[in-house]
């Protein structure tokens, strides 16, 4: 399998990744590429295997065949990645997860510099001021006491995602990120998520937003029942819709009347 | 009075045996109005020469109490029946009218005079020392025993002997529950004697070899039946009979069937005969029998401690009086409780955190052996595996009674303790756990820096709780001669004939001790939940 060292400009290389748990099949043989600096929304239908996807490429479930490569890190399938290959993958991957999944025992700030103090050794004085400047950068800087409970959804995200910064991840994954927030909320989120893009970070993001794709992401691909059915330029998939899939996911989007439309 | 507590059999197995006979026997002796029954009551796990289970027919009692009883009720024109009762109960049981009277070596003092109504007295007992055939010669009386541990049955007239010969001559009482392991532990050596009745020493020199039982009393004390106070009538007969029983030589062929007769007895009757017994009857509980100087002198000729010294020679004492007298050994005693009980919590802790995460993040032999412990201990009572660590083990390992408490309720808490840790560990979500792994932290790290302290904040209600009740549990190691509140408690009510006062102040000093507890347990559980940063 070709790098993805950046050297050809794919970070995340994904082939023939399948993936069964139990009697049932959630990934088919997924085949995508996600380039550096690219910011790459993930649709789908519910169950169509995006979130399994990505707890796949963060390492937390083990896939049963085909190949995945992040940056250079190779995944073997058939098990959970260790060590050394396990430190190398948490170096290059981050998550932030539907729910956030704060540390409900710390500080906003606390859940921000405790990676970095513990997994990666830094001075806990530098840690915690990068800490600070992060919730700063994410704009909840004046929450950094603030235990995850006394956050809003929307705080609790933004601090979610300064926690996957803290340890300078070059991919970081999301999962739904625009399902707790408002439209406002979610236009200063695609606002931060662009800056993160063009600081030379890798998004890949799964979502059921298309007015949130169409917005903010470079590149969509869409999943049906384990596999990668259709990608490309959001306004022309959303917009021009060539698989069954794709129509229906937006036809239940609209339908649920969830979505914004823009143009 | 001979003991607050049982005269116990060897193991639980002869209290299940016994339980289930006072059931089937409880059962058939409800009251029947007019049906022509004396009901009498005694604790057959003290064993013979008192009261036993006939070997040939367990459903039986037999001893010399038990002819005794048939004595009574046969010249009162009724038919005699057996109520096994806890000896610790028979005072609270007769004053009940569970049954009309006790005789079950009841030791004849001014409390149980002032609580209840005596019989005269029927037998009187020697209080004696026994000790190791090694040290014969070495020891002559309790002077001999400052700065040595002397066991006996917690409550009981020797007890209170010790108790005065622990403040006149440095002697260290050792309280037990039964009168077996005093003897067994004797043998061990964790205790260098034993003074009890001279009926209990020669049945233990009959069970063990290599103890020795030296021949000068201590004292004299006499066993008396009781009956409620308002049965005074019903004593009166029965004082009648006793004595008829004394002239005719029936009560002598009943303990000369039994091996109990002995030079002492003919002087108890003869000075019950000269009519003592009606003073006493008339006296009242100020005059008490046997503590006005008139009671046969001591067989051996030793004088070492004639009636007049007897113990428990003082009054009754009255309800302030009483909290003033003991306020201060219950204190201590209290004290002992919340020591133990948080030394075993500190255990319990420790081991429960490490059975805990060994059951969670373990390989299946571990988890397979420490499910197991787990389940043993929680499947088991205490009590057994008490005895167990203190007395069953002894021949590998002897701990002091204060060590084998602590071990054992801190062993058998560990095992509730590593439950709620691992349901704790088991309610952490998920995807906490995994949010601290994609950024980076070893399994070390998530489990010292997320799982654990998130799971203790879970654990905390619940482990308020069990120190809650193992304040109260810690009540069970009276049985290995540690001393705590309860016991203490029990003692004291026994001396002043109730539980009122005592109950009280014991139930007091347990909610001082659990009621902040819990307090601060609030306060951690609020703490926790403000900001930390």
């Amino acid at each position: 399998m070709e790098g993805t060292n950046g050297v050809d400009g794919v970070l995340l290389r994904a082939r023939g990744v399948q993936l069964r748990r139990g009697a049932r099949d959630v990934l088919l043989g997924v085949d995508l590429e996600v380039g550096s600096g690219e910011f790459v929304a993930l649709m789908g239908l519910s169950g169509g295997g995006k979130t399994t996807f990505l707890r796949a490429v963060a390492g937390l479930e083990a896939f049963d065949r085909g190949q995945l490569a992040v940056d250079g890190v190779e995944l073997q399938p058939g098990m959970l990645p260790r060590q050394p290959v396990l430190g190398a993958l948490r170096r290059k991957v981050g998550m932030v997860f539907q729910s956030h999944y704060l540390f409900e025992h710390m500080s906003a700030l606390q859940n921000v510099w405790l990676a970095p103090v513990h997994a990666y050794g830094i001075d806990r004085g530098e840690a915690e001021g990068r800490a600070r400047q992060l919730l700063d950068q994410m704009g909840v800087g004046a929450r950094a006491s603030a235990l995850p409970r006394e956050l809003s959804g929307g705080e609790a995200q933004r601090v979610a995602i300064a926690r996957a910064l803290a340890v300078d991840p070059p991919l970081l994954l999301m999962d739904e990120p625009t399902a707790s927030l408002d439209p406002a909320r979610r236009d200063e989120l695609g606002g931060t998520l662009m800056g993160l893009t063009t600081d030379g970070r890798t998004l890949l993001v799964a979502t059921h937003d298309d007015d949130f794709v169409r917005d903010y992401a470079d590149r969509v691909i869409v999943m049906a029942e384990g596999r990668v059915v259709e990608q490309g330029d959001p306004q022309q998939v959303l917009t021009n819709p060539q698989h069954p899939a794709t129509r229906q996911l937006l036809h239940q989007t609209h339908a649920r009347g969830s979505g914004r439309r823009v143009s | 009075m001979l003991s607050t507590a049982a005269r116990r059999g060897r193991l639980p197995v002869g209290a299940l045996l016994l339980a289930a006979l006072s059931f089937a026997a409880g059962a058939d002796a409800q009251p029947r109005p007019g049906g022509g029954i004396f009901r009498w009551g005694c604790d057959p796990e003290g064993g013979a020469p008192y009261v036993e289970a006939d070997p040939a027919d367990p459903s039986k009692v037999v001893g010399y109490e038990v002819d005794l009883a048939a004595l009574i009720a046969n010249r009162l024109g009724l038919t005699s029946q057996f109520v096994p009762v806890q000896f610790a109960s028979i005072d609270a049981s007769v004053r009940r009218g569970d049954f009309a009277i006790g005789l079950c070596g009841m030791e004849d003092s001014p409390a149980r005079r002032g609580a209840l109504s005596a019989t005269v007295p029927y037998y009187a007992f020697r209080e004696v020392i026994t000790i190791r055939d090694a040290d014969r010669g070495k020891y002559h009386t309790l002077a001999n025993f400052s700065g040595r541990r002397v066991g006996t049955l917690g409550g009981s007239m020797a007890y209170e002997m010790l108790l005065k010969a622990q403040t006149g001559l440095g002697v260290i009482p050792v309280s037990y529950d039964d009168d077996v392991h005093p003897y067994s532990d004797l043998m061990l050596g964790r205790v260098d004697a034993v003074l009890l009745d001279h009926l209990i020493a020669d049945r233990a020199m009959r069970r063990e070899k290599g103890i020795y039982t030296i021949p000068e009393a201590v004292a004299i004390g006499y066993y008396v039946g009781v009956l409620a106070k308002d049965n005074a009538s019903l004593r009166d007969r029965i004082d009648t009979i006793l004595q008829a029983a004394m002239r005719d030589g029936s009560l002598e062929a009943i303990f000369r069937k039994w091996g109990l007769w002995n030079d002492d007895q003919p002087k108890l009757r003869s000075w019950v005969l000269a009519g003592h017994d009606v003073t006493t009857a008339a006296a009242g509980p100020s005059q008490p029998l046997g503590r006005t100087g008139t009671a046969p002198p001591p067989p051996q000729g030793r004088a070492e401690a004639s009636p007049p010294s007897s113990p428990g020679g003082a009054a009754p004492l009255g309800g302030l009086s009483a909290v003033v007298r003991y306020l201060p050994s219950l204190l201590s005693a209290a004290v002992i409780t919340i020591v133990l009980s948080c030394l075993s919590m500190a255990l319990a802790v420790a081991l429960g955190v490490v059975v805990a995460s060994g059951r969670v993040y373990g390989g299946a032999v571990t988890r397979a052996v420490l499910t197991g412990y787990v389940e043993l201990t929680r499947g088991t009572p205490v009590l057994l595996q008490l005895f167990v660590l203190y007395y069953g083990l002894a021949e590998f390992v002897r701990l002091p009674a204060f060590v084998a408490a602590l071990v054992g309720l801190g062993l058998n808490y560990a095992a509730y303790e590593s439950e709620i840790y691992r349901s704790a560990l088991e309610a952490v979500p998920k995807g906490q756990l995994e949010a601290a792994r994609v950024l980076g932290l070893s399994e070390r790290q998530v489990f010292a820096l997320v799982r654990g302290p998130q799971a203790l904040r879970l654990a905390l209600a619940p482990m308020t709780n069990d120190f809650v009740a193992l304040l109260k549990d810690s009540s069970l190691v009276s049985v290995l001669t540690v001393v705590e509140l309860t016991k203490q408690t029990s003692i004291f009510a026994a001396n002043i004939g109730s539980w009122v006062i005592p109950g009280a102040l014991c139930a007091a000093m347990y909610l001082g001790m659990s009621l902040p507890l819990s307090r601060v347990a609030r306060n951690l559980e609020a703490k926790w939940k403000a900001p930390t940063a």
